[in-house]
């Protein structure tokens, strides 16, 4: 049991768990946006798989790494795009047209990667983003490895906390797509076209999604696996109702979440021999479904989630 | 652009909407076979020749659409009473472990007793699979598509336990895979010498039972009432709870019979890769169905043909079979905006 | 002819605006005009077209033909932006409101460009509070508007509008939530702004409070104006022939001998659901052959008074009686089999299946009933068919056929369709929630007498009502509640809606002067 508890005061464990954390911290705070604004995206696991495939095979046809990850995050906007052009401005079911997203773009990207790349064993690898050298704190005895040595996705995505929780509560902006997702009536009788601004945000919200994957094969990972996102999506959908919705509790709960995936990673090695691995590797859903339950019964949902806009409708 | 609902819609209209969709996806995937760089009529030829071009291609496609037959159904009656189980796919698998479970040597009678003895079984654990997701939504308001969704990988992963340890057949040379069902419960071949067996007709069967369910029973009525508007069908004194369990007994007991067939009939024992997504797939026949239960048997007549042939057309030229992938993700897009189209006219402005 | 007796400078002008929905003519080649400092009344029935015409004002509709012009300039059509910059603001019946952000955040949506890094939020608050104290309405700008009083929250609609600079502003039946008492600061508020040049159109169905507060009155029906007079030239009767089209027939009441108690609720104390209002200590008798009409502003515990007779909610303590014997089963099925009629509140969120058939609706009270079906379990289509036809003969619910799915039902034929699937069961008792809200008059008169039939043919009638008019006009007694407790009952013919009025806003020990004096 010591052996466990040590673990934790491992700089490696504290490291692997922010890695891990990053690319639900993207995601989460792209399905945030999304229904902040009233839109349930459940094209999440795709749109990730799409970004994954899309920032990776950038750089592997010889982009830059940057340019990569705008070029993902373009992709992800697109299948937004297609997403909220079906639940926002046909209002067709945001369920089904999630999934039927998902389907898509986890079709588009296994096609892509066949149709470029001749089958394989081992798929060819990209020399992804290095961890950032910041000279004197990269060196801290422990703090050094766990927290000062981490790639600049990794920065991004902690940096991007602030930023959306910023433009969602204190500017003009955020309000209009808080109001979108409580009563788009109101945000229409203030002059504000509903349709673009849950356009936009949905769009943006995908983009995240899709640079979350592309962290995967661009900065934890040097190459894409086929079923690699392995329903870190639908994990995604349930940490932000454990958040709250709102994007310091999702940064919260990623962590919290990475720190007991990166806990059970280490477990297995120490206790595999009784207790199958399989239970370790259930443990990250059946942690989600737990983290749901605890949540359902506070969950603020925002009031107009789910309920298509139609303009000139009487509430 | 503003929608305007219909007042009544033509037959005509529904029922040529989801065939105009279909086309449109195929027109739409058709770019990717020429980023391909074949031709395309050539290519949904041999598609089609693929997938209903001969007897053996029929048998196959047939028996590809077995369990999606019943992952349809299991879909379409959740979906009718917007109980939104994405789950399928677990409890699949579930139905396929009790067919295991009982059928590798702990019964065997005669078939005509042991193979419903299977389907009873792989129906009741299906459905409990899906009980936790019901009560959690019940009681305690969780939403059911991301617990049905994160339990697939539960599942998946205590089939991958169970595989590599405790069931594994050790005549497998160290593939992990459970051991064979017992010859009283293989389900007998419909078609000598093809792989079309007996599940094909519980299948239709079950699309029968459940359309004539909907339609006359009491039983159809309340979910159709609950799945419409759950806050008039409890003023109208319908019980919500009992009525929602009923829902999950069925479609997880419908998808549990898919894995019956996936493991009593095609391959004659349980393994990882028993499902490539089939409950998954089987969203999509419902979609492409409207949710009617007789619709889903051609739905998946049609999307077992996609899959079945583009595996043979990738065979033959240098086309990925993702390309199936891709256009039934297209026709469920295509055909959830025709039904819109259906009920409400498009004005712009 | 139009400004011409009028010297104030005009500020509004709708010039021969129509507009239709499919085969629903909704506005006729309509034409108004406003003045500045003018407050113009918009009087008609439900369905007149009042809110399709704002609406088009204001840029959620565009009209078939027709134009607005706004101090001269011409409103570009279907645009809510440009309304608001032209000095239009609208105060809708339903609050266009968010509840779970701060009045402030409300009010400023919309106020600053979308793609600015920052709000201003000191100085916007500053500027909130300086229109709240002119204009005499207070509001805390922090709150948030979920914890308002439905007074309140109108008061941030107002503001909202001033808070963008409007010059003219439209209220659509702004009155339907508020007391008396608060109608009557409302109307303060209104004068104060047409004192300061503002102008304001008033729409409304209450002829007593566009008597008590326009200028002019616009009286449309159908989709047509009809008539067009100075407030100082006409009266009640007149207008009413105006709206209604003919002279208005009030229903036949007649007073019976109540028979014996049917529902008796003593001391029932039942706990809110989902921000509704408590049952507080409420007793309440309803007699064979009466009406008891339930007055008192929404979100009063109204609702939970509903649920509790609809079988949906069950009270914590006191006792309620049926016929005598102490109902110890809550069930909305036990409630129906028991003999309770209940017409709910919203017909469309709790009153049908949309898609389902007009037949198939007909029968949601009738589950696993004999003769409709067979063993309880299988549905007997020709004789539910039977059943269906029957009732919307008896009814008068006119559809294209049964087979039709009942979202395609206008107001007044789905309200039919209700009635049809209750009253045909003769029940014992019928309550009668908001009745005959967003119903023109035909359907309203039909809704009136099938009530005033069953309590002929031995009802008893719990009736809930805002319109206190309507409760006066058919209750036999009246009950007042406020903040979840209700009053005693008082017969009808000895109140005023001034008294009611009164004890809605919170004094229910309030008594007519004409009984405190005997």
């Amino acid at each position: 049991m010591n052996d466990l508890l040590d673990l934790l005061l491992t700089a490696g464990f504290w490291a692997a768990t922010l890695r891990i954390a990053c690319p639900l911290v993207f995601a989460t705070l792209g399905e945030l946006i999304c229904e902040r604004a009233g839109v349930l995206n459940l094209g999440i696991e795709g749109i990730m798989t799409f970004g994954a495939m899309a920032g990776w095979l950038w750089v592997y046809r010889g982009g830059d790494l940057w340019t990569g990850v705008l070029f993902a995050a373009a992709c992800g906007a697109l299948f937004g795009l297609l997403h909220a052009g079906f639940t926002v401005h046909l209002g067709l079911s945001q369920h089904v047209t999630g999934i039927g997203i998902t389907m898509l773009a986890s079709a588009l990207s296994y096609y892509t990667v066949r149709m470029l790349l001749p089958e394989s064993t081992t798929p060819p690898k990209i020399v992804p983003f290095q961890p950032l050298d910041l000279g004197w704190l990269s060196q801290l005895p422990f703090l050094g490895e766990a927290l000062f040595r981490h790639t600049a996705m990794t920065w991004l995505a902690l940096i991007s906390v602030p930023v959306v929780f910023a433009v969602l509560y204190f500017t003009p902006l955020g309000l209009a797509v808080r109001m979108a997702g409580e009563n788009p009536v109101a945000v229409e009788a203030q002059g504000i076209d509903v349709f673009l601004v849950r356009t936009g945000a949905v769009m943006a919200g995908s983009a995240l999604m899709a640079v979350g994957g592309a962290y995967l094969t661009m900065s934890a990972f040097d190459a894409f696996y086929f079923g690699m996102i392995n329903g870190r999506g639908w994990i995604c959908v349930a940490l932000v109702i454990f958040a709250s919705w709102r994007p310091g509790k999702a940064l919260l709960g990623a962590l919290l979440f990475a720190a007991l995936d990166a806990f059970q990673v280490r477990a297995q090695q120490q206790v595999g021999a009784f207790v199958p691995y399989q239970v370790f590797l259930m443990l990250p859903y059946l942690l989600s479904i737990a983290a749901m339950v605890v949540m359902a019964r506070k969950a603020r949902y925002p009031k107009a989630l789910l309920v298509p806009f139609r303009r000139g409708d009487r509430v | 652009m503003r929608l305007e609902p219909r007042e009544r819609a033509p037959l005509w209209l529904a029922v040529t909407a989801p065939l105009v969709a279909v086309a449109a996806s195929l027109l739409l995937t058709s770019v990717l076979v020429l980023w391909a760089g074949e031709s395309v009529p050539a290519a949904y030829a041999l598609l089609f020749k693929g997938a209903f071009g001969s007897r053996f291609a029929l048998t196959e496609t047939l028996a590809r659409a077995t369990p999606l037959i019943l992952t349809g159904l299991a879909a379409a009656v959740a979906f009718r009473a917007r109980f939104w189980n994405i789950g399928a796919e677990g409890q699949l698998y579930c139905g396929a472990l009790a067919t295991t479970w009982l059928g590798t040597g702990m019964v065997a009678v005669h078939p005509a007793l042991m193979i419903p003895m299977l389907f009873a079984a792989g129906a009741l654990a299906g459905g409990i699979a899906l009980l936790l997701p019901m009560i959690l939504k019940v009681r305690l308001k969780v939403d059911e598509v991301v617990t049905t969704l994160l339990l697939n990988f539960v599942i998946l992963l205590l089939v991958n336990y169970l595989l590599e340890g405790p069931w594994k057949d050790p005549m497998s040379l160290g593939w992990p895979q459970a051991a064979p069902i017992v010859d009283e419960g293989v389900l007998p071949r419909l078609v000598p010498r093809t792989r079309l067996h007996l599940g094909l007709v519980v299948g239709l069967a079950a699309a029968v039972a459940v359309w004539l369910m909907m339609r006359f029973t009491v039983w159809g009525y309340e979910i159709r009432a609950v799945g419409q508007n759950p806050q008039a069908a409890a003023f109208a004194g319908i019980g919500i709870g009992a009525t929602v369990l009923r829902v999950a007994l069925l479609s997880g007991g419908l998808a549990g019979m898919a894995g019956v067939t996936e493991v009593a009939g095609l391959k004659g024992y349980l393994t990882l890769d028993l499902s490539p997504g089939f409950g998954y797939a089987g969203i999509a026949v419902a979609m492409l169905a409207a949710l009617h239960p007789l619709g889903v048997v051609l739905s998946a007549v049609f999307l077992a043909g996609i899959y079945v042939g583009a595996d043979s057309m990738s065979r033959a030229v240098n086309i990925p079979n993702y390309i199936a992938d891709v256009i039934v993700a297209c026709s469920v897009l295509a055909v959830l905006v025709s039904l819109m189209l259906v009920r409400f006219r498009v004005r712009l402005r | 002819m139009r400004g011409m007796d009028n010297p104030r400078p005009v500020i509004l002008e709708i010039d021969h605006v129509s507009k239709r929905f499919g085969a629903l003519v909704a506005n006729d080649d309509i034409s108004l005009s406003l003045a500045r400092g003018e407050v113009l009344a918009l009087l008609g029935e439900n369905g007149a077209g009042k809110t399709t015409l704002m609406n088009i004002l204001f840029g959620h509709y565009t009209a078939d033909a027709g134009s607005v012009r706004v101090a001269g300039r011409p409103l570009p059509p279907g645009n809510t932006r440009a309304a608001l910059e032209a000095g239009l603001g609208m105060v809708h019946q339903h609050f266009t409101l968010a509840d779970n952000l701060s009045v402030l955040d409300n009010v400023t949506l919309g106020t600053e460009p979308l793609l600015s890094w920052r709000s201003r939020r000191q100085a916007a608050r500053r500027r909130l509070q300086d229109l709240a104290d002119e204009f005499g309405l207070a509001v805390h700008p922090e709150r948030l508007v979920g914890e308002l009083s439905v007074g309140e929250r109108q008061r941030v609609e107002i503001l909202k509008a001033l808070y963008r600079g409007a010059r003219i502003l439209i209220l659509d039946e702004p009155t339907a939530v508020l007391t008396p008492q608060e109608s009557e600061h409302l109307f303060a508020t209104l004068r104060a702004m047409v004192a300061r040049g503002l102008s304001v159109v008033f729409i409304s169905h209450k002829m007593h409070e566009i008597l008590a507060v326009s200028d002019r009155v616009a009286v449309l029906r159908r989709g047509r104006k009809v008539g067009e007079v100075a407030t100082a030239d006409t009266d009640r009767h007149a207008l009413a022939e105006m709206m209604v089209g003919r002279a208005v027939t009030r229903p036949e009441v007649s007073h019976l001998e109540p028979g014996a108690p049917v529902l008796e609720l003593a001391g029932v104390h039942v706990p809110g659901r989902d921000g509704a209002m408590a049952l507080a200590d409420v007793s309440l008798t309803v007699h064979e052959r009466e009406i008891v009409g339930v007055a008192g502003v929404a979100g009063n515990g109204q609702l939970t008074l509903a649920r509790l007779l609809c079988g949906l909610a069950r009270p914590a303590s006191g006792t309620v009686r049926w016929r005598g014997a102490a109902v110890t089963r809550w069930s909305p099925r036990h409630f129906v089999e028991l003999g309770i009629a209940r017409i709910p509140e919203d017909r469309h969120a709790t009153g049908v299946f949309p898609e389902m058939s007009v037949w198939e609706n007909l029968l949601s009270e009738d589950l696993r009933r004999a003769p409709f079906w067979r063993g309880g379990r299988v549905i007997d289509g020709a004789a539910c068919r039977r059943h269906a036809r029957d009732l919307m003969d008896r009814f008068d619910i006119r559809c294209d056929g049964m087979d039709v799915p009942a979202r395609l039902l206008s107001g007044g034929n789905m309200q039919k369709l209700i009635l049809a699937r209750v009253l045909s069961r003769r029940p014992r008792l019928i309550l009668a929630n908001q009745p005959v809200r967003g119903l023109d008059e035909g359907a309203i008169a039909f809704v009136h007498s099938q009530l005033l039939e069953a309590k002929a043919g031995g009802s008893a009638v719990l009736l809930l009502s805002e319109d206190l008019d309507e409760l006066l006009a058919l209750a036999d007694r009246v009950v007042v509640m406020a903040r979840g407790h209700m009053s005693e009952a008082l017969p009808a013919d000895a109140v005023s809606a001034r008294d009611l009025g009164l004890m809605m806003g919170g004094d229910l020990g309030h008594r007519p002067a004409a009984e405190a004096a005997s």
